[in-house]
């Protein structure tokens, strides 16, 4: 177990400094040229130079790659060009509200994904099964910002019952969570059905109906936990799809996170933030694996043996 | 024809069909379909108060912000959805079926690193790597379409690393090699065959993937550039006036929304008729 983690962790570093290479060479080979943006239009020449050479921009590439990762090791992943502050202070101040969505996405996710799936499954072949199949069908094909944009028209420009934007209060964090959610219900309901049945027709199922267990408790105790390993691991794969769903959302709801940060960044060719807010991305994408991998052992001892 | 049958027996992928005949005679069609100029913002497609006009008898889905035809520039539209839609999954598929057989193939340190390398690009955020190469680059139909399909072959290539290995552990794959068979007969005539199915299953299933893509990335501003009209883009013109004209979000992302939904149905019958071990799977 901790050989096998041991392993896994040096993969994860490798799979990280794999992302910072990548991303740091399709930034810097783009034409996009950071310095003349910080310049303005009307700048001279020798202003941009100067901009370029304060920055570091005329160094080799590689030269610059270099003196990042030695950064990135020690935590510092640089200062932003525009707001001239430490990028990873940035993306701390802006976690927190990230994760709050995220947390909040998840949860609406899982509750109504498992709710309906497991009640498909209860009712395979059925009238129910085929409507909740087909409305799961629906949301993963929905696009996200269409649905941001509808929830919005309709729950708070017309109903009034939530803000149309901003962040702090309960309130806030519906409109957004269920745009995440919502869409991502589908995956579950699918998955949690498929599983359902796989767990359904098995022998021991028909043991506990057989001891005349009442149906909920068959369903609950029996069937339930060994349905959930496929639900686990998709929650941490599913980690990575949020980090990107995020920038829309939050460009939707004016939603004060990373992705904000991000999309602020992106405009201004901020290298730097872009680089951190993917890091930070790629790496909550491998520490969701990860657990994802960890904790399945847990919930289901035969794959321990592998 | 077998598949094209089995294909009609069910009916969410009759409908899943008819969507993407229709999407597709839409984009074909446009020009003698459409009732107005996609692009001719018109004197009388703005009200009094210069408001866009409502659905109704003149122009049947309303008018946009600039006074243009909305039903035009949806069928319009569909060109620019269909077209990102199969340069890209061509692409996608393509890259993902020349890495993933290379790689499923050649094992050794070339299979290992190729492998290495679409895990690494598994690590990465796809949609935020898409809008950050797509801002900045400079907007167009053609870089959109890029850079989705250097998003999109990754999962291709994994599928069909999985399906290479297994088909040259089979035993016609020894035989062939026992006659003397080289190795590009053997990639080009007994592989790549058996890989058409799951081309067709993920190049299908990747257009759904790619229209909502391309829609957000244009949403967004960075993808297809107005005026030429993008079922994203017309969203992203009017999304500020989407209280007073709520139609002009609705209609594209009606569009947006079936035709994804239609290409996913089409996709996921073909893949249970294709590959029956499949049947019932998410």
């Amino acid at each position: 177990m901790a050989m096998l983690l041991a392993k896994r962790l040096v993969q994860s570093c490798l799979i990280l400094l794999g992302v910072a290479a990548i991303t740091f060479i399709l930034l810097y080979a783009l034409p996009a040229d950071p310095a003349r943006m910080l310049a303005g239009r009307s700048a001279t020449a020798q202003t941009v130079e100067n901009i370029r050479r304060e920055l570091g921009l005329d160094q080799p590439l590689l030269t610059q790659f270099l003196h990042y990762l030695g950064n990135l090791v020690q935590g510092d992943l640089g200062r932003s060009y525009a707001q001239k502050t430490e990028v990873a202070t940035l993306i701390m101040a802006r976690l927190p509200a990230t994760l709050t969505l995220m947390a909040a996405g998840i949860f609406v996710e899982v509750l109504f994904g498992l709710t309906f799936g497991i009640v498909a499954a209860l009712n395979r072949g059925g009238a129910i099964d085929r409507i909740v199949m087909a409305s799961a069908f629906v949301g993963v094909s929905a696009p996200q910002f269409v649905v941001a944009l509808l929830l919005l028209y309709v729950f708070a420009a017309t109903l009034g019952w939530f803000p149309m934007s901003g962040y702090g209060t309960l309130a806030h964090v519906v409109l957004p969570a269920m745009t995440l959610g919502i869409l991502g219900a589908g995956w579950y309901a699918r998955m949690a059905r498929s599983a359902m049945i796989d767990v359904l027709n098995q022998d021991f199922i028909r043991t506990a109906r057989a001891k005349g267990l009442s149906g909920r408790r068959v369903v609950l105790r029996h069937a339930l936990p060994n349905a959930i390993l496929p639900i686990v691991a998709m929650i941490g794969i599913d980690i990575g799809q949020f980090m990107g769903g995020v920038v829309v959302v939050e460009a939707v709801y004016g939603w004060p996170g990373i992705g904000q940060l991000a999309w602020q960044a992106i405009q201004q060719v901020d290298i730097p933030i872009i680089m951190g807010v993917t890091l930070t991305s790629a790496f909550a994408i491998i520490v969701g694996n990860l657990v994802a991998d960890l904790i399945a052992p847990m919930i289901d001892p035969r794959i321990r043996s592998h | 024809m077998r598949v094209l049958k089995e294909l009609c027996r069910q009916p969410a992928a009759v409908f899943g069909l008819v969507i993407v005949l229709a999407v597709v005679f839409a984009a074909i069609a446009a020009p003698w379909l459409a009732p107005y100029e996609p692009d001719n913002q018109m004197f009388d497609g703005l009200t009094l108060e210069g408001a866009p006009i409502p659905p109704g008898e003149q122009f049947m889905l309303g008018t946009d912000t600039l006074g243009r035809d909305l039903l035009s520039r949806l069928l319009y539209g569909a060109r620019t959805s269909l077209i990102i839609g199969l340069v890209a999954n061509g692409i996608a598929v393509t890259i993902g079926l020349f890495v993933g057989v290379t790689a499923g193939y050649m094992r050794g340190w070339v299979g290992g690193l190729l492998m290495r390398f679409t895990d690494l690009m598994m690590a990465f955020p796809a949609l935020l790597l898409a809008i950050v190469l797509a801002a900045i680059l400079k907007p167009s139909l053609w870089i959109v379409a890029m850079v989705i399909a250097l998003v999109n072959w990754v999962q291709v290539a994994r599928i069909v690393y999985t399906e290479t290995r297994g088909l040259v552990e089979r035993d016609f794959i020894m035989a062939e090699r026992a006659l003397g068979a080289g190795n590009a007969r053997i990639v080009l005539l007994h592989i790549l065959p058996h890989l058409v199915p799951t081309a067709i299953v993920w190049g299908t299933l990747g257009i759904a993937t790619t229209v909502l893509l391309e829609a957000t990335l244009s949403f967004l501003g960075i993808g297809v550039q107005p005026p030429q009209p993008s079922w994203g883009n017309i969203i992203f013109e009017s999304q500020s006036y989407f209280q007073a004209a709520p139609w002009l979000v609705f209609f594209p992302g009606a569009v947006i929304l079936l035709t994804a939904l239609a290409f996913n149905l089409v996709g996921d019958a073909l893949r249970d008729i294709l590959d029956p071990t499949q049947r019932g799977r998410g």
